[in-house]
């Protein structure tokens, strides 16, 4: 198993920025933002295989912002943020990936969005069996089936 | 030292046990050798909290992403069409979709009916009891008697419309446009000790509850059962041969490593499209410099992926998002050849119920429409439990220089070469897949949708690996003949997506289980003069 080299403090602090840049918390939907410290903490723990591509994201991020993404005001930052998105590459699409994906597995964003907090096994859904009367004009369609012989 | 055995069957996957259970009747001495292992439900990703998040890493159907130890690496650089794969007890049926169309007779005529490619030296009704067969054994959901196509008998009625499937047919049938509850491998009831299936949704990556068909649950026991020996993480080298130009067995690594040779009487390949030519290629030798079974010079040639031109968007009604299996309907409308379209032959349509979140958010960001700041939450939202999507599986036609060769760099852990693709789609194809986009857009405007985006193709949508040891009557244009058996090499048969000589629009892995047990009972009836 290859123990990948773990993120540097301020490779962790633009993460937590640029996180907080993309989904910053809600009052209305009573959601934390992705810079919160229980949704860092999961990115942190369970990066893994993907160490390596955020952490040339974020030395991206950190040659665009030349310096701490934080030390920059408010307009500077938006705009290495828009270069960041754009120019970042397969590096970006990662980090942007395990963000969202640790975010939309979070407790309280997920019964912010009426979700169950539970694997879909072993209790699976329940699915509607819907209006089967839909298909009858297809069943009063002619069959066709074309045929070489 | 291995005892040699009369049937030595590669890969135990969809073919291999189809074949393997078919054969085992004959009380022959059968082993399979597996590269990978045999699956461990209780890890299927369905089964954490972090379900999604697999589907990006270990549980990634590309296997150069997963990049399990029972992985092949291969080199698809020069493909705009990633191929995905599984490999372990089970083959790729371990995470496909399910869905269950079968070829058209019209599929096995392509020259005859359309000027086009080469017809099959088979046909439907030569096919038609071991679809049946198969269908029993894999144990199909359904809805017998769809006007567009070959009539099928499902053991199980057929999935929930849901909520995504009403929004699909009101928007169809406003159309006029035919559609269909798709015949699937996902279990409506219990089935021969398989559990129903219980909407965990994610089952591309594994079922954890067993409904979706799988041959480590359908096949392997009954093989198992029927005294075949199935032997896991062997990854074979290549096939040897005699003075007599025959197959003598095969050179395989064993579960530590170790070098091994197993004689047999009898070399089954069923290792797919990438992964049987790679095999053939690999086995080159003095007797067979350009690769075994290839004096046609075929092996590797005319790979066919079908293109699919996915379209999505987004309704104001919800949709089952991740609480179904993905698909649920069918549509064949464009099916057949209509030269007014711009193109020859046709595409299969192929409905998807929605996305869970974490999808939805990744897929939705890429796409731009999911914006940064503020108004994330407002439009993830309106997006997410919203999503249906239509996909257009179009047909390729066999092309020679679309092919798999072997990589002069790539290795896999044993030291094997790896198998490189070169693919291009064709201006039939692409014409085929804008209106397969088009044709797509406007069920999803009718269905009221909006935020309409489109992969075309889609970048890791090899799930079909076809025609790359084509099937004939002719040497010089076939590796394989009517019923299997290499022209070249009269103790070898292929029974994978490779004899496929023309792809049809639709997921073809019933069909190649069809061929696979139609060649086993051609091979039972030949056994007194099968190398004949």
């Amino acid at each position: 198993m290859i123990i990948e080299k773990p993120l540097n403090s301020a490779q962790r602090d633009d993460l937590r920025v640029i996180a907080g840049m993309m989904i910053p918390p809600s009052t209305e939907y009573d959601v934390p933002g992705a810079d919160d410290e229980r949704i860092q903490a999961d990115v942190l723990a369970t990066l893994g295989r993907d160490t390596k591509r955020v952490a040339a994201a974020l030395d991206y991020l950190a040659r665009l912002a030349d310096g701490p993404l934080a030390a920059l005001d408010a307009e500077k930052r938006e705009a290495v943020a828009r270069e960041f998105r754009t120019s970042g590459g397969v590096a970006a699409a990662t980090l942007i990936r395990v963000v969202l994906q640790c975010y939309y597995r979070d407790d309280r964003v997920l019964r912010s969005l009426g979700l169950e907090l539970r694997p879909p096994f072993p209790k699976g859904h329940v699915l509607p069996d819907g209006d089967w009367s839909l298909l009858d004009p297809v069943k009063a369609r002619p069959a066709k089936l074309r045929r070489a012989t | 030292m291995n005892q040699p055995v009369d049937v030595l069957i590669i890969g135990a996957g969809a073919s291999g046990a189809a074949v393997a259970w078919s054969l085992a009747e004959t009380k022959m001495h059968i082993l399979c050798l597996e590269q990978g292992g045999w699956m461990n439900p209780s890890e299927y990703p369905s089964t954490g909290r972090d379900w999604e998040a697999k589907f990006y890493g270990e549980w990634s159907t590309s296997p150069n992403i997963r990049g399990r130890a029972e992985d092949y690496p291969i080199n698809d650089d020069n493909s705009p069409i990633k191929v995905v794969n599984f490999n372990g007890v089970g083959g790729s049926t371990v995470v496909y979709t399910a869905h269950w169309p079968r070829l058209h007779p019209s599929d096995f005529g392509v020259k005859t009916l359309d000027g086009v490619a080469d017809d099959w030296p088979i046909d439907y009704d030569t096919l038609l009891p071991f679809f049946e067969e198969n269908d029993r054994m894999m144990g199909v959901s359904g809805l017998s008697g769809d006007p567009l196509s070959p009539l099928t008998h499902p053991p199980m009625p057929p999935q929930p419309l849901g909520l995504s499937g009403p929004l699909i047919a009101k928007a169809m049938n406003r159309l006029g446009w035919h559609w269909w509850p798709s015949d699937t491998t996902v279990a409506t009831t219990d089935y021969e000790g398989r559990a129903r299936c219980i909407n965990l949704g994610h089952c591309t990556p594994a079922c954890a509850q067993g409904a979706k068909a799988s041959t480590d649950i359908t096949y392997w026991p009954h093989a198992i059962r029927a005294g075949v020996e199935l032997r896991t993480h062997c990854r074979v080298r290549e096939i040897t041969t005699n003075e007599h130009g025959m197959a003598s067995g095969v050179i395989y690594y064993d579960k530590d490593g170790v070098e091994q040779f197993q004689g047999a009487e009898v070399v089954i390949i069923a290792c797919n499209g990438v992964g049987t030519p790679r095999l053939l290629l690999n086995s080159e030798s003095g007797k067979f410099p350009n690769g075994l079974a290839n004096s046609s010079g075929l092996v590797g040639k005319n790979l066919m992926f079908h293109p699919y031109a996915q379209i999505y968007g987004f309704v104001k009604e919800p949709t089952d998002s991740n609480r179904a299996p993905p698909t649920c309907l069918w549509s064949k409308e464009f099916y057949d050849t209509d030269l007014s379209r711009g193109f020859v032959r046709g595409y299969g349509i192929q409905f998807g119920r929605g996305a869970g979140p974490v999808f939805e958010a990744v897929a939705s960001e890429q796409k731009g429409i999911l914006p940064w700041g503020k108004d994330h939450h407002r439009v993830f939202r309106r997006l997410n439990g919203h999503r249906l999507h239509v996909s257009a599986i179009c047909e390729d036609l066999p092309e020679e220089h679309n092919r798999v060769t072997l990589d002069p760099v790539l290795k896999d852990s044993h030291g094997i070469p790896a198998p490189k693709i070169n693919y291009t789609i064709s201006e039939n194809s692409k014409a085929m897949m804008e209106h397969g986009l088009k044709s797509g857009r406007k069920i999803l405007e009718t269905a009221g949708a909006t935020d309409i985006c489109v992969n075309s193709p889609i970048p890791y949508g090899g799930w079909h690996l076809l025609g790359t040891a084509r099937m004939g009557t002719d040497p010089e244009r076939s590796v394989v003949n009517e019923w299997g058996r290499s022209h070249d090499v009269k103790n070898i048969f292929i029974v994978d997506g490779s004899v496929f000589v023309t792809a049809g629009g639709v997921n073809p892995t019933s069909t190649i289980q069809a061929i696979a047990l139609y060649i086993a009972d051609q091979m039972k009836q030949r056994l007194a003069n099968l190398f004949d």
